[in-house]
């Protein structure tokens, strides 16, 4: 980073911020970063080998959810990596 | 210091990280300053974004004129005598206290762009280096020309835009007599949140089936047939609100005439119905469409999805249902607030002389309640694609309910809780 921008992510590399920017779009259910509501997964400062297996249970269709089997469908392996890394460096 | 001076200092720190790299003060993301219009879904996340991401060095300044912010996802359940108004009610304290967001309670009037100034209604004047435009929806009046007046508007309510009107809408269907008719007309698509008339139909069924059961709701829709979760919302129709229910697709307003409760149909026919709910054809709202934004039809803001950048004029960005959407992309307080977070981080990136996010995903998960206790929701991923330049959903992704359930309602009512959350505090 240029810039000393994103307090949490100070020193981070710019896939920190994709990671970053990948993981806000999961906070409109999931409360990133206020923490998650009533059957909603908490998601920061997890195990990311926790976080992937989840992931790919719902991609692969190994496990059906409400609805997160639906949205796992739409990111790529490297995506589910990257989220996964990015939620565990967050404080719980 | 002049904005161009502080873009100058960012553009010298692209080449001299190691004078940066120990800094604990972004000295010159302090400088730059953000206006936001419209503190719905997507500027109000936008605002708080646009703090945390830039580690609260850039001024947000949030032009809003409603006191509180009231959410338009769940207001049918108030509408429908469920919840009541403080359950969608929420104070923008938060951004102000935690997030550092200057609010300014008045309504923006006008866009000087080439001052790069927002003009308030009071008189006032805002600066800014960027400008994040959520202006939300106005209606097209003038496709309805009986619905000129005030008195008529008052009468015939749209409650498309939750606060009084929702509570007037909740009122007038207490008032209805049992065996009377509640009439719905929904627009041509596009317009704001395209499942919602159908649940707003489905809710008042229940609530007449539980206080008013002669009663009747009559849906006219422009539209050739249901726009979203179509089986689902057809089965309740015809399962749950047999004898409640009629659906009539292709059938566009003319006109409306108030003073006899009437709605006058463009293919000729007139519906009397002792409460008429009439949703009007919708564009961008006036502060977009008059400062030239609205270039799609004259109705929509055309913009570049990596940033939100109007395509029609620079260092403004729109967002929200204001938008010229892409290929399936919902006009819906989620995706509102999608957008404002790769809006936000677009705007932290170009004012720290950075590339914006080349590749951003999101997703859209929208609920409708069917009954008070059972809902089903749409859930969908969209991606940017460089060959179309535009979002497009991912294929194989995404997809609907199984059935209508009291575990959807519960997650819908979750998912307001958290998204109000992510929004604003």
């Amino acid at each position: 980073m240029v810039l000393c921008l994103g307090g949490w992510a100070a020193g981070a590399s710019a896939n920190d911020v994709q990671g970053r920017n990948m993981a806000a779009a999961c906070s409109g259910c999931h409360g990133t970063y206020q923490g998650a509501h009533d059957g909603v997964a908490p998601l920061a400062g997890g195990s990311k080998d926790d976080f992937v297996r989840r992931m790919q249970d719902y991609k692969t269709g190994r496990k059906q959810a409400n609805l997160m089997h639906q949205l796992a469908k739409g990111y790529t392996d490297a995506q589910i990596e990257q989220l996964g890394s990015y939620f565990a460096s967050l404080k719980k | 210091m002049k904005r161009r001076q502080w873009l100058g200092w960012a553009g010298a720190g692209a080449l001299m990280p190691g004078w940066l790299s120990g800094c604990t003060t972004p000295l010159s993301a302090s400088r730059a300053k953000v206006v936001v219009v419209g503190g719905g879904f997507g500027g109000a996340t936008a605002a708080k974004y646009v703090r945390m991401w830039s580690d609260y060095g850039i001024e947000v300044t949030l032009v809003e004129p409603n006191p509180r912010f009231v959410s338009c996802p769940l207001s049918n359940l108030v509408i429908s005598q469920v919840s009541d108004m403080d359950d969608i009610t929420l104070s923008y304290s938060t951004l102000v206290k935690r997030h550092g967001v200057t609010l300014v309670p008045e309504r923006a009037t006008a866009i000087d762009a080439d001052k790069r100034i927002v003009r308030l209604a009071g008189g006032g004047e805002l600066p800014y280096d960027r400008l994040i435009l959520s202006p939300g929806v106005d209606f097209m009046w003038e496709t309805l020309p009986g619905m000129a007046t005030q008195a008529a508007r008052n009468k015939v309510l749209h409650a498309w835009k939750a606060g009084p009107q929702t509570l007037a809408l909740r009122q007038q269907l207490k008032d209805m007599p049992n065996g009377g008719v509640y009439a719905i007309a929904v627009p041509l698509a596009p317009y704001r949140c395209s499942p919602a008339p159908y649940e707003r139909a489905c809710l008042v069924a229940d609530y007449f089936t539980r206080v008013k059961p002669r009663s009747k709701v009559l849906i006219l829709d422009a539209n050739e047939d249901v726009l979203s979760k179509t089986a689902f919302f057809k089965g309740a129709w015809r399962t749950r609100y047999p004898d409640i229910v009629e659906y009539r697709p292709g059938q566009a307003l003319s006109d409306v005439d108030a003073a006899s409760n009437t709605l006058k149909l463009e293919f000729g026919g007139e519906i009397k119905a002792q409460v008429l709910n009439v949703v009007p054809p919708m564009r961008a709202a006036d502060i977009a469409y008059q400062s030239g934004l609205a270039t799609a039809n004259q109705r929509w803001c055309e913009v570049d999805f990596l940033t939100f950048e109007s395509k029609a004029i620079p260092h403004i960005h729109v967002l929200g249902d204001a938008i010229q959407i892409a290929p399936m992309m919902a006009k819906s307080g989620h995706m509102a607030n999608q957008h404002g977070k790769v809006c936000a981080a677009a705007v932290v990136a170009l004012l720290s002389g950075q590339s914006p996010n080349s590749t951003p995903i999101y997703n859209n998960t929208c609920y409708s309640f069917i009954s008070k206790d059972e809902a089903i929701h749409v859930a969908s991923v969209h991606v940017y694609d460089p060959a179309t330049l535009t979002m497009q959903p991912v294929h194989g992704a995404g997809g609907l309910s199984r059935l209508p359930n009291e575990v959807e309602a519960r997650a819908a009512r979750a998912w307001g809780l958290s998204i109000w959350a992510d929004t604003l505090s």
